[in-house]
Formats: structure tokens, C-alpha cells, sequence
């Protein structure tokens, strides 16, 4: 425990160096807000499953669950391997797997601030976003965006080791970026997915990591099984994987550069 | 009584594939179609005990296989071939007991948060490491005393000099009280100021603590001071194990007569009386054989105007820099 509140405490400092940088990736995750804009229009005149102030919720969730579960890990592992930096983590009685889960969750923390801010705007400029929460769906919201993260952040992690046998992670990264981007609900709630490819998304991870907890905090309908199941299927897949690639890639490990 | 030995390396081995490519658009293509590989032999068959306590230079030049061995025996690599064990633990498993057992340090890398004051970095290790809070300060304030570095520990990373900067990665390396200290050329860059505070550091921690400490570096100066005992690699194969004396009697058969002369005489009027390694103005170094050496000097005082004469040991860096050059016939 001590551990663990010591490395927040460190990672909270050197996250607060950074204030302007934060607050600049925080707009950068604004996507959403744009595609809110694009469907809120869009269902004013359309015929859509969701009305113009679902998706003002849905988006702004969206938003939010995005800003909760950003990861980066790939290319900081990335870079430790090719500088040799991963040593001095190597050296450490602690794996490198929790040293970045730490700087993740305490630039959560630094982030927290600036995307209330954004949030408050965001309300100002839509007031048709605003609603009451339902208090059990909104915990079981927060809840799923806890383990979006963690699952998020595993995926990434077991990509980053491939840094171990092709030194480029961030490629094969990048192509996974894109089917996140189209499968997790990011662009569009999977309910305006045509019926088959809907069914395929689910059975991927991607959509447990932005629109199940997305749609739960907007107060939508949604069925937690067997998605959840699936989730979890994923979630021990990912787990196997880092722990495998980890072990391989410690005896493939050259060191270079340091 | 023979003293335990701590670091025990094995027939330890290390071979590296390394991508070959030839200049020109044609060789990057060839390169990204039908990539070849060369075997590197970075380390072949190198095996040495370390006593509990010692202090061990391990000498050779760049790309000599220092620092791979270095990271086997610090379980960064694991080897092609050998053994290796030590503190009691085969390096490449990793166990946690392992890593608060040693330490690492690179001149040429650093572990400290440049952005945040070293003692960010330093609390960081405690908890990673486990030091008790009473324990941390006490071990902090002792090892900064030692370091000269009281009243540096909260200023960012960024704003020390150098020298403040190794040492402070030094504290880092040490605040879990390591036993085994592997130093990888802990004074690269250093003015002679701080190169000379690190080394004095270091002799002292090994006195007060007991560590076994082996280190690597371009300084002789350094191992000249630190290290009775030297290992001298070359083309990843371990050519010399033994005292620091005897390194120079073996590689070096001869020693320095420094001449001050009543006046100035050519290279030529010298040649006659040892190999003329520098002559100028009134002054000049010979290098004589060792045997025979009461002869030659008595050759020198009579046949040169000799107003002060003196017998050294040759610079360590030009008997190294001999062993480097020739190692065919050292080997042999």
C-alpha cells in the first residue's frame, strides 16, 4: 500500500509539471463533443434509435469515458526499450507493468480538474445534454469505466511488449487504434450499427472499453450479459498474453543503448 | 580463511544477431526484402570469482564486452551459454531478493526524474525497496553527507551540475544498501573535481559498508585507485585476472626513466639508451626493459649529461592501450 500511494504521490508531482501540456491532451479528446455536434443535428432530422438529446448525452459520456481510460503506455514502453531506459526499471523489484499503471492512474488525477471545466462548457453549450442521473446504472457506469481502463491498458501493454521482438509497437498499436476508434462506439453508438456487424463489435473487446460504460452513465438501456462475460473473456485473454510476452521477451531483451 | 565469493561467472557467453545493411536505395531495399544478420560473439567463455568485499576493475576497450557482461550478471541479459550466480541467485531469474541485492549504475544513463528534485525519486526507491521511513532519512542523510550533496536533494533534477547529478544517482543506486555494486563508468564526463569526489565516495562506501564493488572505466585513475585487482576483456574473452602489479609486470616488461638533462639533446642522441617516448627541450622519457634495468640506468648516468634521473612505473593508460593493440601476442 505504501508502495502504491508513493508511487501516485511522484507520479501526481511529475504529472503537475505538465499543467498546460494536460490540459491540451484534455481538448484533444474532444472528438466526441464534435461528433455530438454531427448526430445531434443529425437525429433532429433523421430517423435514429436515439433522439438529439441521447446523443448529447451518449457523446458527452463518451467523452468522459475517453478521458478516464486514455492510455499511452505503448509508446513509453516503446521508447524505454529502443533508449534503454527499460534497465533501470528491470533493476527494480517492481514490474514496470505497475510503474506505468501508476503514472496512468495519477495523470487521471492531474487531468480531473481540466475536464470538469470542459465538461461545465460542454453543458453550457448544450443544455439539451443535461440530465438527471439514475444512481445505480450511473455506479455501475463508473464501475465498467474502471475495468474499461484496466482492459484498455492491458491491451496496450501486451502490444507494447512486442517492443521486444520488432522495436515498433506503436505501428501495430496504430491498427488496433482503428478498430477502437470504429468498434467502441466512438464514432457512433453501436445502437445505429447495422444488426450483424453490432453482433461482430460485441464479440470483440472494443466496444466494453468506450460504449458499454458510456451508454450505462447516459442512463441508456443496455444488456450488461453477456457482454460483461465477454469483457472479462478479454480480459483473461490479455492477461495470459502480457504474462507470456513478458516472459519471452525478458530473454530476447538486448539491452541496446544502455 | 578464504572469503566467500559473491560474483561467480561461468563460461558466461553472450552472442547478439545484428541486422546487416548496405548503403544506397539498393542495399535498403535488399535490407527490407531479404535482411541478413552477422552473429556478434559480444562475450565468449568468460568465468571469474569476486570475494565478499573486493573492489574489481574490469578493464577493455569500447565494444570489448564490459557492459554485456555487466548485464548478465545484473539479469538485464540472459546469456547463450554459462553460469553465472550472484549474492546466491542466478541473475536472470530476477527474483525480488536478487534485485534489492544489487545495484547498477550507469555513467551514461540516468534513473532520477529530470523534471522533480532527486528526493522524489529517492522516496520512490524507499517505497519500491521498502526502506523503513526512520530508516530512509537516516540512510539518505548519511549517504548525502558522504556525497557532499546536503541541500541538493530538492532542487529539480535539471538544475544540478553534473557531478551533483551522478552523485545523486548514486544515492539513488545505494539507498537500499546493496551488497553488490556494479559501477559502469560512474565518472564519464566528470571534471577531475567530481571524478576524484565519486572515486573517494566509492572507497569509502565500500569500506563502511563491505560492498563488492566491480567497476568499469576509461579512467585509470579510477581503477588505479579503487582496484587491487583487475579483469582485462578484449574481443569478449577475459585476458588477464589477477592484481593490478601484476598486470603491468606482465603486459609491461619494461619501465620509465625520466631524465632532466643539462642540455637539450635530439631523439637520435637518445635512441641508443631505451625507446624515446618523448623528448623536449631539456627533458625526456625512455622506456627501459625491467631486466637489465640497473645496467642501463648506470649506461644513462654515464653517457648522458644527466642533471636528474628518475625510474617510474609506465602510465597505465599506455600499457592498456598495448594490451588493446596486440592481443594476439598477449593472448599467446
Amino acid at each position: 500500500m505504501r508502495k502504491a500511494w508513493a508511487l501516485l504521490g511522484v507520479y501526481l508531482a511529475y504529472m503537475l509539471e505538465y499543467r498546460a501540456e494536460l490540459f491540451l491532451w484534455a481538448l484533444a479528446g474532444a472528438l466526441p463533443l464534435i461528433l455530438l455536434g454531427v448526430w445531434t443535428e443529425a437525429a433532429r432530422h433523421g430517423d435514429f434509435p436515439l433522439g438529439p438529446g441521447e446523443f448529447a448525452r451518449y457523446f458527452l459520456m463518451v467523452f468522459l469515458v475517453r478521458q478516464a481510460t486514455v492510455v499511452w503506455v505503448v509508446w513509453e514502453f516503446e521508447r524505454d526499450v529502443v533508449e534503454g531506459r527499460l534497465s533501470f526499471r528491470l533493476l527494480r523489484p517492481l514490474d514496470p507493468f505497475f510503474d506505468h499503471l501508476a503514472a496512468h492512474v495519477a495523470e487521471r488525477l492531474a487531468r480531473l480538474p481540466f475536464v470538469v471545466l470542459l465538461t461545465l462548457l460542454f453543458f453550457l453549450l448544450f443544455p439539451e445534454a443535461r440530465f438527471q442521473p439514475e444512481p445505480l446504472s450511473f455506479l455501475l457506469g463508473l464501475l465498467l469505466t474502471a475495468l474499461a481502463f484496466l482492459l484498455r491498458y492491458l491491451m496496450q501493454y501486451a502490444v507494447a511488449l512486442l517492443t521486444f521482438f520488432s522495436e515498433r509497437a506503436t505501428a501495430v498499436e496504430e491498427v488496433f487504434f482503428l478498430l477502437y476508434l470504429f468498434l467502441s462506439g466512438t464514432i457512433a453508438p453501436l445502437e445505429v450499427f447495422p444488426e450483424p456487424l453490432r453482433t461482430l463489435a460485441l464479440l470483440t473487446p472494443f466496444p466494453y472499453l468506450v460504449y458499454l460504460p458510456a451508454a450505462l452513465l447516459a442512463g441508456q438501456e443496455v444488456r450488461l450479459f453477456p457482454g460483461l462475460w465477454v469483457m472479462l473473456l478479454w480480459g483473461v485473454f490479455f492477461f495470459l498474453l502480457w504474462r507470456l510476452l513478458w516472459r519471452l521477451g525478458l530473454k530476447h531483451y538486448a539491452g541496446h543503448g544502455a | 580463511m578464504r572469503l566467500e565469493a559473491v560474483v561467480l561467472a561461468q563460461d558466461l557467453t553472450k552472442h547478439f544477431r545484428v541486422a546487416l545493411k548496405e548503403e544506397s536505395l539498393l542495399g535498403t531495399l535488399r535490407h527490407f526484402l531479404f535482411r541478413q544478420y552477422r552473429l556478434v560473439r559480444a562475450v565468449e567463455g568468460v568465468s571469474f570469482a569476486i570475494r565478499r568485499g573486493e573492489v574489481v576493475g574490469f578493464l577493455g576497450p569500447n565494444g570489448a564486452g564490459k557492459t554485456t557482461t555487466l548485464k548478465m550478471l545484473t539479469g538485464l541479459l540472459h546469456p547463450t551459454r554459462g553460469e553465472a550466480l550472484v549474492a546466491g541467485h542466478v541473475p536472470w531469474r530476477r527474483e525480488r531478493a536478487f534485485l534489492r541485492k544489487i545495484t547498477l549504475v550507469m555513467g551514461n544513463k540516468q534513473q532520477l526524474i529530470w523534471d522533480l528534485p532527486a528526493m522524489d525519486t529517492l522516496r520512490l526507491n524507499a517505497a519500491i525497496y521498502e526502506v523503513p521511513e526512520g530508516e530512509f532519512r537516516k540512510r539518505v542523510g548519511e549517504l548525502a553527507e558522504m556525497l557532499g550533496l546536503e541541500g541538493r536533494l530538492h532542487q529539480p533534477v535539471r538544475k544540478l551540475s553534473l557531478g551533483e547529478r551522478m552523485k545523486a544517482e548514486l544515492l539513488a543506486a545505494l539507498l537500499h544498501r546493496p551488497e553488490v555494486l556494479f559501477l559502469d563508468e560512474p565518472t564519464l564526463g566528470l571534471d577531475v573535481n567530481a571524478q576524484v569526489a565519486v572515486r573517494e565516495f566509492v572507497r569509502a562506501y565500500n569500506a563502511r559498508y563491505g560492498a563488492t564493488i566491480l567497476l568499469t572505466s576509461h579512467y585509470m585513475a579510477d581503477i588505479a585507485a579503487l582496484c587491487e585487482r583487475v579483469l582485462v576483456i578484449h574481443h569478449g574473452r577475459l585476458l588477464y585476472d589477477g592484481a593490478l602489479e601484476g598486470l603491468l609486470a606482465r603486459f609491461a616488461p619494461y619501465r620509465e626513466v625520466r631524465l632532466v638533462l643539462a642540455k637539450p639533446l635530439s631523439r637520435e642522441a637518445l635512441k641508443a639508451f631505451g625507446e624515446v617516448r618523448e623528448a623536449e627541450g631539456r627533458e625526456a622519457r625512455l622506456l627501459v626493459p625491467r631486466e637489465g634495468l640497473t645496467e642501463r640506468v648506470a649506461l644513462i648516468l654515464k653517457g648522458l649529461p644527466v642533471e636528474d634521473l628518475e625510474v617510474k612505473e609506465p602510465p597505465l593508460e599506455e600499457v592498456i592501450a598495448r594490451v588493446f593493440q596486440s592481443p594476439k601476442e598477449v593472448e599467446g
